[in-house]
């Protein structure tokens, strides 16, 4: 009953995506304001009925309904609640089902914090999402039922993948769609301005704060799917350039370049169709991101559905939405305008450069994450890109953006004199240099990509400290605090997020450069000397899992003589799947993290596992940074859109016609 | 004019979506080779477990045995991998590895981690031995006869489907 009524909600959930893509859109063209009226509660009303058919689907996966066909296929009646629950969207039906629920979820936050748009923009951005949220409907009703009853029904489930058994893979995905689908706030207000013909520094105002939140889910999305692969694939990697993993790094590299194009539009009406196109593109991307793992064109790890038919629906779908979008850019940002000039060297100018770098590192990576398809479309023969050909092309093209990212909050917008920019920034290029020659050598080994890497963040770091001490000496406010206070919250998320570009860099460059790899046979009682650390196996004892038989091993590590940490790495199998997995144990350090997994047993009898097992030991220095600061840039991120601004924004019509300017826009 | 240049991203799409278009009819794992049917090609490469000793296709003259092309830094490898570990556990028929374009050091710890199912493993650490047997990517696994013709050839990681459909009664076919 209950995978009934998900179902029949998600019909109704259709029907009303119809209504909303259609009657405001309508309403809009020929000023009917009771037509645009309906974009409110047809929105709610969507993302209602949507949420409550992902709810029977949730109660269908926690109460162990094995009649439904993708609960058999993906849960198992011994696997724990909050897995059962993470199940929901671990099937490519469930996952279509929470990218719709995300959908509607920012629907349902446009239809709240949209009180002061003109009605006929609110219109036509609900309607556009609506039209979208119609594909994925379709889709999931024609091609991907999650409610499809199993007759008979199954004594018990194939279970969930193991590999997603895991707390972070819990988190990931919803964090991620959050992201994905959050650029569809900036797309359709994209295309709204562009059928409504109005493209202004107000629309860019508008934009950006849905902008900048989608951006900041996407990277925690993407930080912990990188975490997760390095704690679970049990071999210490934190990014393998696998094509899923770019279908999501492609959206990220092109928000974070429209996050920038925005800021240039609303401050100084420039960039406008460059903008439009970067928001049309960083959805577009989430949607190819969706066929290339969905449709199965592609060979990866995360291999999900390769149903044809559903190749052929998305690619459909592909096609109206992004060349429609794309048709409209080409018809109607001709008249868009250029708007104000700018010198050579300005903060346009960096923030421009700095969108070109981005956007080639997207082309970058598309091509290579297709390259395999292109040729063999043409016939030229089979081939996979692998890490070395990313390697090669994006550090390159990422050091002089991490570069940029020093100069542009320091140079003044329109006109940036050189000398002056020289003047400001020295001491922050001799911080940097001073840092990346001296650095490598505390650290033990000098090379010059370690410099390269310390001497990017070290300038990061130095020119982020003078633009702050530039506004608080600049400041005609009394006190420090004072001064402090008076910059807007957008200015310290800005800050926020560069810094954390720079312990991002920090931590790859310095886990590429120093981390330490041992594998080593260990009998029980021996000990291994890594790095300065001794590690000490205490043998395997075996026991049950909730739902798996583990086996764990006790490792000891030591430093000068003192216990530092008693690590404990698993090898499980899985009852219900009979899959392997490997747990490594960490110990993670601000400095750096100790790692120990089990390999196999390697004593002189093979079956036994209570003798000798070969065991690989890691020690990875700085590697949390690297996710530490991506926390930080999603930080700042969260940060810049508490602004007082977009606040006053949303209030202005609620309160008086003479609300308060917002900080003074120089610098911002 | 000024069209034709605000047109661009659109033409590129179009573009881009041929290509998805014709992807999508195409298997990525399954590619006609031109070596099925000749001899394999010949090898002497130092073993990965005993560098010092070599390992060449003449030394497997006289029976059947399947050539798996890997390496550490595949990430598709993982994904057989289990499949491999029970085919050597079946002891149905000798698996060689050829870690290909790899460290061998690396590569060993990733046997050390995830299992070593081969009979032996042979170093191709330039990719020579790869170019010779037409690998496009990794994993690849190829069949090799009694008289060293090769006679299947499996891109990609292998599946439960090809080794139970065509890879197994393929050995058994060839044993006799």
């Amino acid at each position: 009953m209950i995978p009934e009524l998900g179902h029949f909600a998600l019909i109704l959930a259709l029907l009303v995506a119809l209504v909303q893509g259609i009657v405001p859109l309508a309403g809009a063209a020929i000023d009917a304001p009771r037509w645009m009226a309906l974009a409110r509660p047809a929105a709610r009303a969507q993302a209602l009925l949507v949420a409550l058919a992902f709810g029977c689907l949730a109660w269908s996966f926690a109460s162990n309904d094995f009649s439904v066909l993708n609960v058999a296929s993906n849960s198992n009646s011994e696997l724990p609640l909050h897995y059962r629950l993470a199940a929901t969207w671990g099937s490519h039906e469930g996952s279509l089902l929470l990218w719709t629920l995300m959908l509607g979820g920012w629907s349902f936050a446009v239809s709240l914090f949209s009180r002061n748009l003109p009605p006929a923009l609110l219109a036509r951005v609900i309607s556009v999402m609506g039209l979208v949220s119609v594909g994925f409907l379709l889709f999931l009703l024609f091609t991907s039922n999650p409610f499809e009853r199993l007759v008979p029904p199954a004594a018990e489930g194939r279970d969930l993948n193991p590999l997603l058994q895991d707390p972070g893979m819990v988190f990931h995905p919803p964090l991620l769609y959050m992201g994905y689908v959050g650029f569809s706030v900036a797309f359709s207000f994209a295309i709204a301005a562009l059928l409504g013909g109005r493209l202004d520094a107000t629309w860019a105002r508008w934009s950006r704060p849905w902008t900048t939140v989608a951006w900041s889910f996407l990277t925690i999305g993407i930080a912990l799917g990188s975490g997760w692969a390095y704690y679970t694939l049990g071999w210490g990697g934190w990014w393998f350039w696998d094509p899923v993993e770019n279908a999501s790094f492609m959206p990220w590299l092109t928000g974070t370049a429209l996050i920038h194009s925005l800021a240039v539009t609303e401050k100084r009406g420039t960039f406008k169709s460059w903008t439009v196109l970067l928001a049309i593109v960083a959805f577009s991307l989430s949607l190819v991101g969706t066929f290339l793992v969905r449709s199965g064109v592609l060979t990866s790890v995360h291999a999900f559905a390769t149903d044809p038919a559903r190749g052929v629906f998305i690619l459909v779908f592909l096609a109206i939405v992004v060349g429609g979008s794309l048709a409209l850019f080409a018809w109607r940002a001709v008249n868009v305008g250029l708007g104000g000039t700018f010198d050579l060297v300005s903060r346009e100018s960096t923030l421009l450069a700095n969108n070109i770098l981005l956007v080639v590192a997207m082309a970058s990576v598309l091509l290579g994450t297709l390259y395999p398809l292109f040729l063999d479309a043409l016939e030229l023969g089979k081939i996979s890109v692998g890490p070395p050909y990313f390697d090669a092309v994006f550090y390159p093209l990422m050091a002089p953006a991490a570069f940029l990212m020093g100069v542009g909050p320091i140079a003044r917008w329109n006109r940036a004199p050189l000398p002056e920019l020289w003047t400001r920034l020295k001491w922050a290029l001799a911080v940097g240099a001073i840092t990346a020659l001296v650095l490598p050598f505390v650290l033990g080994r000098w090379s010059p990509l370690i410099a390269l890497g310390i001497f990017l963040s070290a300038w990061i770091f130095a020119a982020t400290a003078v633009s702050l001490i530039a506004r608080v000496k600049g400041s005609h406010h009394g006190s420090l605090f004072a001064a402090l206070a008076a910059n807007s919250s957008s200015y310290y998320g800005m800050l926020l997020a560069h810094l954390g570009l720079g312990v991002f860099i920090i931590g790859v460059t310095l886990v590429k450069g120093y981390e330490i790899e041992r594998d080593v046979r260990l009998d029980v009682g021996e000990s291994v000397a890594v790095g300065g650390y001794e590690f000490k196996f205490l043998g395997v004892k075996t026991g049950p899992g909730p739902n798996y038989r583990a086996v764990t091993g006790t490792v000891e590590v030591r430093k000068d003589g003192r216990l530092v940490e008693t690590l404990r790495p698993e090898k499980r199998i899985y009852n219900a799947s009979g899959q392997p997995m490997t747990i490594a144990a960490i110990d993670v350090g601000f400095l750096g993290d100790r790692y120990v997994s089990l390999g196999e047993p390697v004593g002189e009898n093979e079956d036994s596992i209570a003798g000798a097992w070969g065991v690989r030991i890691y020690l990875k220095p700085f590697i949390d940074w690297i996710w530490a600061g991506c926390l930080l840039m999603a930080l700042g991120g969260f940060l810049a859109v508490s602004d007082r601004r977009y606040r006053l924004a949303v209030t202005r019509k609620a309160t008086a016609p003479s609300a308060p300017a917002s900080a003074p826009a120089a610098a911002d | 004019m000024k069209a034709v240049r605000w047109s661009i991203p659109l033409a590129i799409f179009l573009i881009l979506l041929a290509f998805l278009w014709v992807g999508l009819g195409r298997d990525p794992r399954e590619v006609p080779s031109p070596l099925i049917g000749k001899p394999a090609p010949a090898f002497s490469l130092s073993q990965l477990h005993e560098p010092s000793q070599a390992l060449s296709n003449s030394d497997l003259r006289g029976k059947v045995w399947l050539l798996n092309v890997w390496a550490s830094w595949c990430v598709s490898c993982r994904e057989e991998h289990p499949l491999l570990m029970q085919l050597a556990a079946g002891k149905t028929v000798p698996i060689y590895g050829l870690d290909y374009k790899d460290d061998p050091g690396s590569g060993k710890a990733w046997l050390a981690q995830n299992g070593d199912p081969y009979t032996a493993s042979i170093v191709d650490r330039d990719g020579r031995v790869g170019i010779d047997y037409g690998v496009y990517g990794v994993p690849e696994t190829f069949v090799v006869d009694k008289e060293g013709v090769i006679r299947y050839k499996q891109i990609g990681p292998l599946s439960v489907e090809a080794l139970q459909r065509k890879i197994l009664p393929l050995v058994r076919e060839l044993q006799k």
